[in-house]
């Protein structure tokens, strides 16, 4: 190619008359997937999808979840995605901004979720993530506890567990932690 | 030819390779004195990374007889580095990996130039890695391999037979090593796949249940991931962790170490707390010193033509005996990132959707130019004035794709969902398509949408070459169909 090198070096010499087409960076294949993973979102009447940086940020967006059923019922928890350049070879960051007493949710929002993180395949979607997030309101797992406390009574006294997470989505206190209502 | 072995010359042994003819060459090559002073002249090579690979590329180029080298790395040398780092020493840590690195190369080798560029990757300008012939990666991560690979194929364009023009085309030679594992691989743009083509064949990074790391951890990676993922978040509210930062880390290895006594769990230690949290791989210098050398030598293959270039893709591995296999990856035809895309000329007037004002002379008129054109040139592209470009791409042959959801340079056009972005953006359909790309006379357009694929209906994400005719600094397609 060395020739083809030359003739380019021949021409940069000769005038800068290039045909002023500047290249521009391109869009990122991962934020080409991901705008595709969200025109096909199909949420569910309890989810809501928005975009805190406007329309042309696609990459950070927050999903608010109502459950209709299950201990969490008419809470509204709030979670912020924040997806990688290489999407979807890694999965987005997701964390749950709004203060949950959750066997799989700790208190700083960090989020026991399988597809988030051991279990994220390139073939799963932001949908994928979403259903997932939503199943641990109407199933939340005692079995993989990321809050132990939650998760111990959760385990051993179901009803206290249950009246403790009604009694904190409205706000109030279990044991030393206030959480704020979110219905 | 006689004149070269005069003087007897540092580069004989390259010269065996570039001044006489052969039958293993590639197939323009042009043997001689000429080609081995252009090569110095005019071949100009930038070493992405001055690490373990990188070091070892630029010794490689400049005993290779490039003269026109620059360097980029964002990293500055730490003592760990100096086991194989080898252009490196004790003096030197804590400076800029690609300033003593061009330095100490540039000392041994006499009559080389090499720049360093002591900055991110995406600190530079687009233009600046259009500056080189040849980019040479010695990179360890798929980010910014990803990085490069967008910003090389960014240069590629087609001509209006979907062909890459030759001029545009920046070839890549990438190495990568793990240990006793390594790989070399030539990217030509728009000839053989490209980083984004092949990027499945990357096993996905180990990532452990944040549950485990908080409840049932089991090794010292578990204590130390506990204490960077969730203690740091815990006990730092809203400050980040910075890997680089030694205070950080210190830290985290501190806490490592009181979960690790907890659980009765050995083997917590300092450096490993850098190799889990940084995600450091062993490396091995003669790994990289054959990977390096496979990469040195196909960049003197492609600026040559001295020989054919590895085709295209060489793995080594020396874990079990050793293995070394090339393999000749496939293109993806629809890649995002190096495909040609579905060539659409428009004209400026055309909107996103709605329409305003058709003329019927006009339509007749670019009803004519579909023929002219497809005859001329075998395009196969629909040009009918008047009919909005998201309803065009429906009866496109080439795409049958309904629903468009519409991008340009990162800005959403129009999107058909989720609602909350119908809503943003349904200003622009009544909008021409020129004025919403900015008045350019070309340029890439991405659009995804349901295509029906024998009779199902499928997802996809297209690429498009969206041309506007009759603008300056565009072949206008009808002068010269009726010239």
């Amino acid at each position: 190619m060395i020739r083809l090198f030359k003739v380019k070096e021949k021409q940069k010499e000769d005038a800068e008359n290039s045909r002023g087409v500047v290249p521009v960076k391109k869009q990122s294949a991962g934020e080409l997937r991901l705008q595709k993973d969200i025109t096909e979102l199909n949420l569910p009447d309890s989810c809501n999808i928005t975009f805190p940086n406007g329309k042309d940020d696609l990459m950070n967006f927050e999903i608010s979840i109502k459950p209709d059923g299950g201990y969490y019922k008419d809470g509204t928890f709030l979670f912020s995605f924040e997806v990688p350049p290489i999407y979807p070879h890694d999965a987005p960051r997701v964390k749950c901004k709004t203060k949950v007493f959750h066997p799989n949710i700790d208190l700083e929002g960090n989020v026991c979720l399988n597809v988030l993180r051991e279990d994220w395949k390139p073939v799963l979607n932001i949908n994928t993530i979403i259903y997932g997030l939503y199943h641990l309101f109407t199933e939340p797992n005692c079995e993989d506890p990321l809050n132990h406390d939650a998760a111990d009574m959760l385990r051993d006294h179901p009803h206290v567990f249950e009246a403790n997470v009604r009694m904190a989505l409205e706000g109030g206190y279990i044991g030393d932690e206030y959480f704020e209502s979110c219905m | 030819m006689a004149d070269s072995i005069v003087t007897p010359s540092r580069s004989r042994d390259l010269d065996k390779l570039l001044l006489r003819p052969g039958n293993l060459v590639g197939p323009t090559f042009e043997p001689g004195v000429e080609l081995r002073d252009d090569l110095r002249e005019y071949a100009r090579i930038l070493v992405v990374g001055a690490g373990g690979l990188g070091c070892e590329l630029l010794k490689d180029l400049a005993l290779s007889g490039f003269k026109n080298l620059e360097v980029i790395d964002m990293d500055r040398i730490e003592v760990s580095n100096l086991n194989r780092q080898f252009l490196f020493r004790v003096e030197d840590v804590g400076k800029p990996k690609a300033e003593v690195a061009a330095k100490r190369v540039m000392e041994r080798v006499s009559g080389v130039n090499i720049v360093p560029h002591f900055c991110r990757i995406e600190d530079k300008e687009i233009e600046f890695y259009n500056d080189f012939n040849i980019i040479v990666l010695g990179l360890d991560s798929i980010e910014a391999r990803s990085y490069i690979n967008a910003v090389a194929c960014g240069f590629l364009e087609y001509d209006s037979d979907d062909k890459p023009r030759e001029e545009t085309i920046k070839p890549m030679v990438d190495g990568g090593t793990e240990g006793f594992k390594g790989h070399a691989r030539v990217i030509v743009p728009g000839v053989t796949p490209c980083f984004e083509c092949t990027i499945w064949l990357f096993p996905p990074q180990v990532k452990f249940p944040l549950c485990t790391l908080a409840e049932t951890p089991r090794n010292a990676a578990h204590c130390i991931e506990y204490a960077h993922l969730i203690k740091w978040d815990e006990v730092h509210s809203g400050k980040a962790f910075d890997a680089d930062d030694p205070e950080h880390m210190k830290w985290v290895y501190s806490e490592a170490v009181k979960r690790a006594e907890l659980f009765g769990i050995p083997g917590v230690t300092y450096s490993l707390t850098q190799g889990v949290v940084k995600n450091i791989i062993p490396a091995i210098a003669s790994t990289n010193a054959i990977i390096s050398a496979a990469c040195a030598l196909e960049t003197l293959k492609i600026a040559s033509g001295c020989s054919k270039t590895l085709s295209n893709y060489l793995t080594y591995n020396g874990v079990e005996g050793l293995h070394i296999k090339v393999t000749e990856f496939v293109r993806d035809k629809d890649c995002l990132v190096c495909g040609s895309g579905v060539l659409i000329e428009l004209d400026t007037s055309v909107t996103l959707e709605k329409v305003f004002s058709i003329s019927l002379g006009s339509a007749v008129t670019s009803g004519l130019n579909i023929i002219v054109d497809y005859h001329k040139f075998g395009l196969v592209c629909v040009l009918v004035l008047g009919v909005e470009f998201i309803h065009q791409l429906e009866q496109h042959p080439k795409l049958l794709l309904s629903k468009a959801s519409v991008t340009h340079r990162g800005k959403n056009l129009y999107m058909q969902a989720p609602p909350v972005l119908e809503e943003m953006t349904r200003s622009n359909l009544s909008l021409p398509l020129y004025d919403l790309m900015g008045k350019i006379p070309k340029d890439i357009v991405h659009v995804t949408g349901t295509t029906d694929k024998h009779d199902k209906k499928t997802s996809c994400l297209r690429k498009l070459r969206v041309a506007f005719k009759g603008i300056d600094g565009v072949t206008d397609m009808d002068m010269a169909g009726g010239a």
